[in-house]
Formats: C-alpha cells, sequence, structure tokens
C-alpha cells in the first residue's frame, strides 16, 4: 500500500451550506502537498475530517487505510492546529512530555525535540509567557512525536518569522524523505512553490486545480508580462511601434502576450537592438494563476 | 492506563498551578478546625467519644463543601479545553474519551482526598489531643474520607457532564452553581417541608427513604451518620437516617460516582470540536 491518504468524492454539509464538494485526493508516501484556498474553502474543514474530528455526509476517506479518527489512524497521524493553543499554565516540556506519553513515548524525549524547533531556552518557562511564534513551535515539536505516516498542518508557518519558515520546510523535508506524507494549507504561496511536490487549491468546497506548480502554470495559460526599457530618447518611437503597450511613469512599456505570442514578440523587441536598452520578462505569479483557479470556480 | 496517569500528572500540575490544591486544602482546614473548636462543647452529654461528635459536624459540613469544591473543579474540564483550542489537537492523540476523563478525574479526586484527608485530620487530631478517648471514633473519620471523596467523583463527573453539555466555561460555572443550589440545599429544604406538611403519613414512610437515597449528598450523610451511631449528635433530616438501611446508603454513595461518569462520557462523546 502506497497511499497514506485516500479521499474520494467527500462531500461535507453545514446545514445548507456545502463546504466540500465531491473533493477526491490521494496522497502517497514522501509525498507533500500543499492546499491553497481563500478563507472559508474548506482547508480546515477537510483536515478535521480527515483528523476525525467532524463527521462527513457522504464519499470515502481512508487514512493508512484506516477510518479516519480510528484509534489505528490516529497512531499514525499527527496534526498542528491553525493557532496552536495550549493550558498556559504549563511550560513547553511538561507540554510535549505530556503528548509523548499520549503517544507511548519516554517524556525524557522532550528536551531533544524542543531543541529541534528551537525552543530549548524556554522549555522550562510557562506556555502563558509564550508569544505566538513560540506556541507554534510548541505545536511543531509535537507533530515529531513518533514517526507519524501522515502530518496534517494547518497554515504551520503563520506567526513564524522568515528564518525559522525556513528551518521548518527544511525539518519537513527530512520527514518527507523518511517516508511520511504532508498535507498542509497555507496562505503564503510563494513560500509552498519550492517547498511542495504537488498543489491543491480549494475553492468553495470544489477542488478547483491539481497539479505541481509548472503544471498549474500550464493548465492557467495567464498572460506573460514584458518590460521594455527604451534606450535614451527611444521612448517615443518605441510607443509608436507598440501601441498596445502601457507606458509607466518611469518611460518604461509594459506588454501583455498569450504564452503562444510570448516568442515571436520576444524576437520582435530583439530587432530593435539599439533602441531597447533592457527586457524583463515576467510570468504570471502564484497570485495570479491561485486568483485564476479561485474565480473560475466560483463561477 | 499509562494514558490517564499522564493525563492526571498534566491535569493535577495545572490545578496545583491554579492553587486549586491550595484552596481545597485550606478551605477544608479552616472549616474543619471551627467544627473542631465548636463541636467540642456536647461531649459529655451525648455519652460518645469526642471524635464522633466531631465527624458528625464534619459530615454536615462535607456535605455543602465537597461537592462545592468538586463543581468548582470541574465546570471547566471540557468547556475550557473547547474555548482555549486545546481539544481539537488533544483528541487527534491516541487516547480515548474516557481516558481524558478518567485522568482528570482522578487528578480532581487527589485533590479532593488530599484536601479532605488534611482537613479531617487536623479535627481529628484536635479532639485526639484533648480527649485521649476519641481514638474509638477512628473508624469512622476514615470513613468519612472515602466516602467524601466518593461525594466528590459524583459532583465532579456532573461537573464534567455539565462542561460538555455547555461547551462554554461562562455557562457551565452557573449551572454548576444551580446543580449545587438544587441538589444540596433546595432538594432538602423541599423534603422538609414534606414532612412537616405530610406529619408522619405515607409520604414520610415510603418517598422520603427513596428521595433521600437518590440524592447522592442525603445518602452521603445518612451513611455517614447511621454508621457512626452519632445519629443523636446531629439534628434535622440525619435523624431519619435510622430508618434506611446501612447497606442502601453504602450503595447510593458507591453507585452515583459511576452514574456521574457514565454521563460526563456520554456527553463527552457527543462533544464535536
Amino acid at each position: 500500500m502506497t497511499s497514506t491518504l485516500q479521499i474520494s468524492r467527500l462531500t461535507k454539509r453545514f446545514q445548507s451550506v456545502e463546504a466540500l464538494k465531491e473533493v477526491s485526493l490521494t496522497l502517497e508516501l514522501g509525498k507533500r502537498v500543499a492546499l491553497l484556498g481563500h478563507n472559508g474553502a474548506g482547508k480546515s474543514t477537510m483536515m478535521k475530517i480527515i483528523l476525525g474530528l467532524i463527521p462527513f455526509d457522504s464519499g470515502s476517506v481512508a487514512v493508512c487505510g484506516a477510518a479516519p479518527g480510528s484509534a489505528e489512524a490516529r497512531a499514525q497521524v499527527a496534526y498542528l492546529p491553525e493557532n496552536a493553543s495550549f493550558h498556559p499554565a504549563l511550560t513547553g516540556e511538561e507540554q510535549i512530555r505530556y503528548y509523548l506519553s499520549l503517544r507511548g513515548e519516554s517524556p525524557k524525549l522532550a528536551m531533544g525535540l524542543l531543541e529541534r524547533v528551537g525552543l530549548a531556552d524556554a522549555a522550562r518557562r510557562r506556555i502563558g509567557t509564550y508569544s505566538k511564534g513560540m506556541r507554534q513551535r510548541v505545536g511543531l515539536a509535537q507533530t515529531l512525536i513518533g514517526k507519524p505516516r501522515l502530518l496534517v498542518l494547518d497554515e504551520p508557518t503563520s506567526g513564524l518569522d522568515p528564518v525559522s519558515r525556513r528551518d521548518f520546510y527544511d525539518l519537513l523535508d527530512g520527514l518527507a524523505a523518511e517516508g511520511a506524507a504532508i498535507l498542509l494549507s497555507s496562505h503564503v504561496l510563494t513560500e509552498v512553490e519550492a517547498r511542495t511536490d504537488r498543489i491543491l487549491i480549494l475553492s468553495e468546497g470544489r477542488l478547483a486545480a491539481e497539479g505541481t506548480l509548472a503544471e498549474l502554470r500550464r493548465q492557467a495559460a495567464l498572460p506573460v508580462g514584458l518590460l521594455v526599457t527604451p534606450a535614451a530618447g527611444n521612448e517615443i518611437v518605441l510607443a509608436g511601434v507598440f501601441p498596445e503597450a502601457v507606458r509607466a511613469d518611469d518611460g518604461r512599456l509594459r506588454l501583455l502576450c498569450e504564452q503562444p505570442e510570448k516568442l515571436p514578440l520576444l524576437s520582435r523587441i530583439a530587432a530593435l537592438d539599439g533602441q531597447v536598452a533592457d527586457l524583463d520578462v515576467i510570468p504570471p505569479s502564484l497570485e495570479d494563476i491561485y486568483a485564476h483557479f479561485s474565480r473560475r470556480a466560483g463561477q | 492506563m499509562s494514558r490517564v496517569l499522564a493525563t492526571a500528572v498534566s491535569e493535577f500540575r495545572i490545578a496545583f498551578r491554579n492553587r486549586w490544591v491550595a484552596i481545597a486544602t485550606v478551605m477544608m482546614v479552616l472549616f474543619a478546625l471551627v467544627l473542631a473548636a465548636a463541636g467540642a462543647a456536647p461531649t459529655g452529654d451525648v455519652g460518645v467519644d469526642r471524635l464522633s461528635v466531631v465527624v458528625a459536624s464534619l459530615t454536615s459540613l462535607s456535605v455543602y463543601l465537597v461537592p462545592l469544591l468538586a463543581l468548582l473543579m470541574s465546570f471547566d474540564a471540557v468547556a475550557g479545553e473547547i474555548e482555549r483550542g486545546t481539544l481539537p489537537l488533544l483528541l487527534t492523540y491516541p487516547v480515548s474519551r474516557l481516558q481524558i476523563l478518567l485522568g482528570k478525574l482522578l487528578a480532581h479526586i487527589a485533590i479532593l482526598g488530599l484536601a479532605t484527608g488534611l482537613g479531617y485530620g487536623v479535627a481529628a487530631a484536635a479532639a485526639v489531643v484533648a480527649d485521649r478517648g476519641a481514638l474509638a471514633g477512628l473508624p469512622s473519620l476514615w470513613r468519612l474520607v472515602w466516602s467524601s471523596v466518593l461525594l466528590g467523583a459524583t459532583f465532579l463527573g456532573a461537573g464534567y457532564t455539565l462542561s460538555a453539555l455547555t461547551r462554554r466555561t461562562s455557562g457551565a460555572a452557573g449551572l454548576a452553581v444551580g446543580l449545587w443550589l438544587a441538589v444540596v440545599v433546595l432538594y432538602d429544604l423541599a423534603l422538609l417541608a414534606l414532612i412537616v406538611s405530610d406529619a408522619g403519613g405515607p409520604l414520610t414512610t415510603r418517598v422520603l427513604p427513596v428521595a433521600l437515597l437518590s440524592n447522592p449528598a442525603d445518602a452521603f450523610r445518612i451513611f455517614n451518620l447511621s454508621a457512626a451511631a452519632a445519629v443523636s449528635a446531629a439534628g434535622g433530616i440525619g435523624g431519619a437516617a435510622d430508618a434506611i438501611p446501612l447497606w442502601q446508603s453504602a450503595a447510593s454513595i458507591l453507585l452515583w460516582p459511576v452514574a456521574a461518569l457514565a454521563l460526563a462520557w456520554a456527553a463527552f462523546r457527543k462533544v464535536i470540536p
């Protein structure tokens, strides 16, 4: 068995609202998948269903071959909730020791886990005194307990500074290399770009798009932007050559073209040797691609 | 079992940091000392040892105080986890909801045991210092300690139930106070009214024993008073203890904690985080 998580035609309703509509997804061993979507798109609902915290209406979900929320599934799944919170009266070390005991591991491993997330210095302080980022690290530390086969991380990097985010993704790389499957949700598209194997875009409960970033880029087929900097004194001439271009305040010309027209346009610009000082090609950003899919599904 | 213990250790630590251990212990010790001092007067007349008289007084105290302490410690148990947002994560761990409840119960019972043990112990020590013969009352003191813990367990279970049903600490706290008033205070007043209006009729002889046994606080009072053979030292409803066999009140105080925990479990199982 290679798929750690198998979801098929999952549907979940809250009263009259359909939170998830026929969502299917398969997550294999060692794969990192990012779940993107705006607020209310169904990301957290889907995660809670996978964890067995809330029931679902139809479809099927198998977590490590077991029913979500069953003892067998829970023993193999680690979860990081959005805005991880803990009892403020406990210290970070006590909290992790407790979680270790619940997973049948030795509480002595607590300090090692806290060191891995860079929280060793604050381990003996009460969580009530922690910052949001530090609480998030306690949350990360508890996902490392044992050898989870599936990690479900709800906005894991919220509250972390850029350096900590990089450390966090390094940690995930290590876990994925050891065979864990990782499902994480995020608002920050640029950070999941390089660090995940596959991207899923949820929009209003539907799976709007799925694939690697390159595949999504191709599917979206968004226009490419070209930024032409005219050589001194050639601004007017160039504006005449490209009447469709938008002239920016600094004199540069902004062109948009569809993917198939990109190369012909580039050679036209290259032919204007001497009149062009510089040229930048701006591929559609992740935000553009994301907006494209969520808008399309929303209509 | 290790998961229950780990939960209990964690809960005990939280209760300790939140001063619940100190509050419960100081409260029990202070009240017990006051009663020991006040109860020292009538010894000569009733012809029982001093400690048995103290136990009779402590029984009346515990009927009010132990349920109150138990409800105060337990109303936060589920609702607090929901409000802090700690419940979803906890429920994804390989630990059952019953184990979580048992862990909390174990910690809270330990605190109640500590508080009542110390409180009654101090009162007993005071009685023994004043009168060597008071040692004869030790078995009834021991009975009072463990039955107090069982009474506490019943109200802990009730508190968990309210906590799981309301899912809000404010709501659970209000209901806990209401439950305490209804079961511990108003229930007895209603029974007294019944006795007075019935004037020894069939209601008093048939309904009253059942009514007393079905209330955990009354069953606790009757069990301790009839077992300690110090009924005469306590007036009021305790007088009814004569009519009820000891095994019945014992069964009531043993069964109530189980029933309360079952209720709490049923309510907690319905909680969707």
